[in-house]
């Protein structure tokens, strides 16, 4: 549900606010407001916002997840994450991921939206064929990948096929090449959630403008450069937001593709916290990863909404 | 100036129209060539998958887009005569229409008092509920594992929906409130006048016409519930209870070499997904875009 963060940055029309001709918070009202906020909140409260609190209790002791925990070691778990080597790769992936979905991923959604532009025919079909990788679970996503990197798969068919002489490439294999793989699925599978958000504000773009910057004598480069970019802006620094926190969050698809193979050439921060925090029942050092990611997801989100966002966010959330 | 310049230019653009035409030929063609690629990127890999579930492992790796010599319906057959799959399918549809219930009913009760009605903290309480949008559930599994796991629900379908409930709530109270806010106050007025109470207002007037968002809300808690794979690894240990995305890992597990079998797995699993998929893009496009893109 990540991507529907960029509700919040939606600027709403002005308004007059609710019930300004009623007396304010009548016994009536009190009792609304406490049957409809109590029950969202017990639930939301009990399953999200008091486990990521407990994290950071549990992430102080040395802890297998059996009964309380009794073995207090303070930050010891934090130390040794950053001084464990695979952990320390892992922060590596994890970031070359996001690099790489910000310069190429975005990218290619971008030019993908332009192209396809507001009235070339037969744009929805092409639409719909872009986005449809993201209703697919990342489960049979990866099963499908699995067999297009296969020694025999689909890949090594066609370019041996096509390239004479060419030597079956083992994609997920090769310590190398496994990490642009798993990246290049993950582009497969979300490129298209940026595309819809770039048409959509494609559509508020209005081709009147850039009509009159052609008349001028503007270039196609130049009337995307300087009026068609710069109009989207809000929306583009809404999916560098999104596709940062998507990046640091993959896990479901690596997991299944490589497991953080091999020999952990692609570990990211979550397949990390899964593999050395359940997997090897170190509740305590996995609680402290968790922590660890949050932190991170926490810094930058409050980071880029103050400095960067902070024009469109203005008015979305008081 | 810029008048001058524009009748400038406009004149002999009338005259190039043939020019014109053929530029825009040129520039169809282009733009087609490289759709159409990527579309094939796109397309390739499903195609291969569903081709795939009609043929020997053999012919699958010697030719992946061709047909097969004897289409074997029995890859297919063998998955949907089996006691198993339909389980899985139960347990899939139990969790995905328990979530989507529940966030519905809940965001919405929710995103009213947020839109609709004014009290002292309302806006520290409201910020209180998007803080989640800060922590997917994708690397929030752990901690809610522990909890689930204190709260007794292990092999419990209950320790999976409510989860999922938890961590719908903030992106669907934003998505309708925001909906619920565009409604005009004369509307409030009026109902109000009409003789309608707060919760008259909220179920004759309001839910009936954040409908396209009721629906977005819908459709996207349907996709993640259907597809959630890691909660229900870890809190359901009973194979009785597992959903189909558990399922077809443990097929692949069994089968792991028999890819036709494997290929139609996925693609009953996948075929769904793009029928669902054209039904409610529309909803879909609504939810992650606010509205503005219309389906």
């Amino acid at each position: 549900m990540s991507s529907i963060a960029g509700q919040r940055f939606r600027v709403l029309p002005p308004q007059r606010p609710a019930g300004r001709n009623r007396p304010r918070t009548t016994r009536e009202q009190l009792l609304t407001i406490g049957l409809f906020v109590i029950p969202g909140a017990i639930i939301y409260t009990l399953f999200l916002i008091w486990p990521i609190f407990q994290a950071g209790y549990f992430s102080l002791f040395k802890w297998n997840g059996l009964g309380v925990p009794t073995d207090f070691r303070g930050l010891e778990n934090y130390v040794q994450a950053f001084n464990h080597d695979v952990f320390q790769q892992a922060i590596t992936h994890s970031l070359i991921i996001t690099v790489l979905s910000l310069v190429v991923q975005l990218p290619l959604a971008l030019i993908l939206s332009v192209t396809i532009g507001r009235k070339l025919p037969g744009r929805m079909i092409f639409r719909s064929i872009f986005f449809l990788p993201y209703v697919f679970s990342e489960v049979i996503t990866a099963i499908i990948w699995g067999f297009v990197y296969h020694q025999n798969g689909m890949f090594n068919t066609i370019f041996g096929t096509i390239i004479p002489g060419y030597e079956p490439i083992t994609w997920l294999a090769d310590r190398n090449l496994a990490l642009y793989a798993v990246f290049a699925v993950i582009t497969w599978k979300y490129f298209g959630l940026h595309m819809i958000l770039y048409m959509a504000s494609l559509q508020q773009v209005s081709s009147e403008i850039e009509e009159a910057a052609r008349i001028d004598g503007a270039s196609e480069w130049q009337v995307l450069r300087f009026i068609t970019f710069p109009m989207m802006a809000p929306t583009i620094r809404l999916t560098i937001y999104l596709s940062v926190l998507g990046s640091l969050n993959q896990f479901v698809l690596i997991w299944v593709l490589t497991a953080g193979g091999p020999a952990n050439a692609t570990h990211v921060l979550a397949t990390y916290m899964y593999r050395f925090g359940i997997k090897s029942f170190n509740l305590g050092y996995g609680s402290a990863i968790a922590v660890i990611i949050f932190a991170v997801c926490l810094i930058f989100s409050v980071g880029y909404q103050r400095t960067i966002m902070h024009r469109d966010y203005a008015g979305a959330v008081e | 100036m810029s008048a001058m310049a524009t009748s400038a230019v406009r004149a002999p653009a009338r005259v190039n129209k043939q020019a014109i035409t053929r530029e825009l030929i040129l520039r169809r063609i282009f733009q087609y060539t490289i759709l159409s690629a990527l579309a094939f990127l796109i397309i390739g890999p499903i195609t291969v998958a569903v081709l795939g579930g009609l043929k020997t492992t053999g012919e699958i790796f010697a030719e992946p887009f061709g047909l097969p010599a004897v289409a074997r319906w029995e890859n297919y057959g063998g998955i949907l005569v089996s006691e198993l799959f339909w389980r899985q399918l139960g347990n899939s549809l139990l969790i995905v229409g328990g979530t989507t219930l529940g966030t519905v009913f809940f965001s919405s009760l929710l995103a009213f008092v947020f839109a609709r009605l004014d009290f002292p903290g309302r806006d520290l309480l409201f910020n209180y509920f998007t803080l989640g949008l800060l922590f997917p559930l994708t690397v929030a599994f752990l901690p809610v594992f522990i909890q689930v796991r204190n709260l007794g629900l292990i092999d419990n379908h209950l320790g999976i929906i409510l989860p999922l409930v938890a961590f719908g709530i903030p992106g669907s109270t934003l998505i309708l409130r925001g909906f619920f806010r565009a409604i005009p106050a004369e509307l409030e007025d009026a109902s109000y006048i009409d003789g309608c109470g707060t919760l008259g207002f909220f179920w004759y007037v309001l839910l009936p016409l954040a409908r396209p968002a009721l629906g977005a809300i819908v459709v996207l808690q349907t996709i993640v519930s259907w597809n959630e794979y890691f909660l229900p690894l870890l809190i359901l240990t009973d194979d009785s209870k597992w959903p189909l995305p558990l399922g077809i890992m443990q097929f692949q597990g069994q089968y792991g070499t028999d890819w036709g079998r494997v290929m139609a797995f996925v693609s009953i699993l996948m075929i769904p997904a793009v029928l669902f998929y054209i039904f409610t893009q529309k909803y879909i496009v609504t939810g992650l875009t606010g509205g503005e893109l219309k389906g």
